[in-house]
């Protein structure tokens, strides 16, 4: 039976809906959080605009093929530091990328969910939390000096392949996990063996993603600065590593070597190294997005 | 199968295993080393002292107490989450609440953007903006190298962190939830607030715990920005030296191996790794409950 509610049951011990004032305190709070998000956009603009107006002059093809001067800094270029970034890219690639994979397919398609492969998962997961510089000390015992590579470009490498590692194997697992079993099963249909369903329709099904992942860990490996410290790249030298075992620097080292030495000339070529360095960066993140989005377009399942 | 499928079959198997083994190799590397190279450290400086004295002179003064390095640490570790949640935690809101698709995907790469930052980058920021343009202005007596510049900059480099793990978990709170709250004519902020926030809870102590971590483990902002004076203090205008930051300071000066203050990077770096994966693996433990309750 329905009755009419009295006011009293309406409103019960004094309860005052006041809605309106509810709803502007609503939107005051939307607007603050509005205001949060947008603090980020603003620092990010802020941090272009500063770097752009100490650097973007010094921009110059000189910049980028000629090596340091001690004599006139402002003439110096970073010939040294980016080809020893490009050396240390090309051998954390090398190195990190098959052992990456390896583990993904591993723990995607082979493992069976039991006591040891939960430990891996919580083991990878944990190294990817370790502070980057721990990873230095790592390089700089284990490479430097147990294998003797030195305080070389190899070691260098090393270093920041252990680093990036676990992000590699984790970009590689969500590539894995996104092609759908039916494709394995279909391959399996036709008497193909696990590593046949693997090699010619899982892999190449999660290519795209896989590839997205590593491009995303080597971008994190590009700007590292710390590690490479550790095991002992130079901020200052006049040379190209002409091989594995050669000295080096690298591009954020140069970064870090310039803003501490806080004379405008050094802020102004820090701030043009920073430039090309966001360059690369961008264009890495670029080329991701683009792999994304084709992957997107020609996805066959 | 023929004979040498199956052995290429079980080989190709027992080199992915070994592949992923590496990772375990790699975490028993870290500890051995760590441990290893402290103990010679360890020999000559008693244990109590590097825990207990309260002061950090390796080189000049034989003075090992760890004390003003992990006061460093966290006055800025603390001071940077001061600036992330808020923003963070607020940006995540109004991500998963109230933006349209669009926002969101506008939104999204630029936070990307800002993770990706290399950090040499946010310490160039931090002492060559942050400090002489923003803070002096409004603090006259700070210094050159001091901890709240490196603070801000770290809080604002945990942002992306903080707001994507945030906006997941709130995300995950069942929209039924938030329907209930409507139907009981609560307004939106209260259901953001009563209903959404408390739902995700653990989600966000996950996040908070997994930011903390990072910003203990920092090296580059601080080692540029935050000076290297080791102190214990609490006053952010002055330079103070962190953990990370020692260590790079130490081998920036090609110390030579077998001195003390060599060592004593291995020590420093053995509490770094302690204090960060305790956080890790507290993180995780959280996170792995979110999970539970909504999957």
């Amino acid at each position: 039976m329905i009755t009419l509610a009295g006011p009293s049951l309406v409103r019960p011990m004094g309860f005052r809906p006041r809605l309106a004032r509810r709803r502007l305190v609503g939107r005051v709070f939307a607007i603050l959080c509005l205001v949060a998000g947008l603090v980020a956009v603003l620092v990010l603009g802020a941090l272009l605009w500063h770097i752009c107006r100490q650097g973007a002059e010094l921009l110059s093809v000189h910049f980028l093929t000629s090596y340091e001067s001690t004599l006139e800094p402002l003439t110096s270029g970073i010939k040294a530091p980016l080809w020893g970034t490009i050396w240390l890219m090309a051998l954390t690639t090398i190195l990190t990328v098959p052992v990456g994979v390896a583990a993904a397919v591993y723990l995607e398609e082979y493992a069976s969910q039991n006591r040891l492969t939960r430990f891996i998962h919580l083991n990878i997961a944990n190294l990817a939390g370790v502070p980057s510089v721990v990873y230095g000390l790592l390089g700089l015992t284990v490479f430097v000096r147990w294998c003797a590579f030195g305080r070389s470009v190899l070691a260098g490498a090393a270093a920041l392949a252990l680093l990036v590692l676990p992000v590699v194997i984790i970009a590689s697992r969500e590539g894995l996990v996104a092609v759908p079993k039916s494709l394995r099963e279909a391959a399996y249909a036709v008497g193909a063996t696990r590593w046949q369903a693997i090699r010619h329709h899982v892999l190449p099904a999660a290519l795209p993603g896989i590839l997205t992942g590593v491009i995303l860990a080597l971008s994190r490996a590009i700007g590292e600065a710390a590690p490479l410290i550790v095991v002992g790249a130079v901020a200052y030298i006049r040379a190209v590593p002409s091989g594995l075992r050669a000295p080096f620097s690298a591009m954020p080292i140069k970064i870090f070597n310039w803003s501490e030495l806080a004379a405008p000339e050094f802020v102004r070529l820090a701030g043009a190294a920073i430039l090309v360095l966001l360059g690369v960066l961008l264009s890495m993140n670029a080329v991701a997005v683009g792999i994304r989005a084709w992957q997107q377009r020609h996805k066959t399942w | 199968m023929r004979r040498w499928q199956r052995a290429r079959e079980g080989g190709l198997r027992g080199l992915f295993f070994l592949c992923a083994l590496v990772s375990i190799a790699v975490t028993m590397g870290i500890i051995l080393v760590l441990f290893g190279e402290s103990l010679p450290f360890f020999r000559h400086v008693p244990f109590t002292s590097f825990l207990f004295e309260r002061s950090w002179a390796p080189r000049t003064g034989q003075e090992y107490g760890i004390l003003p390095l992990v006061c460093g640490t966290f006055l800025i570790a603390v001071l940077a989450l001061a600036v992330a949640i808020p923003i963070g935690l607020a940006t995540a809101i109004y991500m998963s609440e109230y933006a349209a698709p669009v926002v969101r995907q506008v939104a999204k790469p630029v936070f990307e953007i800002l993770a990706g930052v290399p950090t040499v980058v946010y310490g160039y920021f931090a002492l060559t903006f942050i400090t002489p343009y923003l803070l002096r202005p409004l603090l006259p007596s700070i210094e050159v190298f001091n901890a709240l510049s490196a603070a801000i900059v770290v809080g604002i480099m945990i942002i992306p962190t903080i707001s994507s793990l945030c906006d997941d978990a709130l995300r995950a709170v069942p929209r039924s939830l938030r329907e209930a709250g409507y139907a009981v004519s609560a307004t939106k902020l209260e259901v953001c607030t009563r209903i959404v926030l408390p739902g995700a809870m653990s989600g966000v102590v996950a996040a908070v715990l997994l930011a903390l971590a990072r910003a203990v483990g920092e090296t580059m902002v601080v080692a540029i920005a935050a000076g290297s004076t080791p102190k214990i203090t609490a006053n952010p205008l002055v330079s103070v030296q962190t953990m990370a930051a020692y260590i790079v300071q130490v081998c920036k000066g090609d110390a030579p191996a077998g001195t003390i203050e060599y060592q004593s990077i291995y020590a420093v770096g053995l509490t770094l790794f302690a204090i960060t994966l305790a956080v890790n693996v507290v993180a995780q433990k959280v996170m792995a409950r979110f999970r539970e309750v909504y999957e």
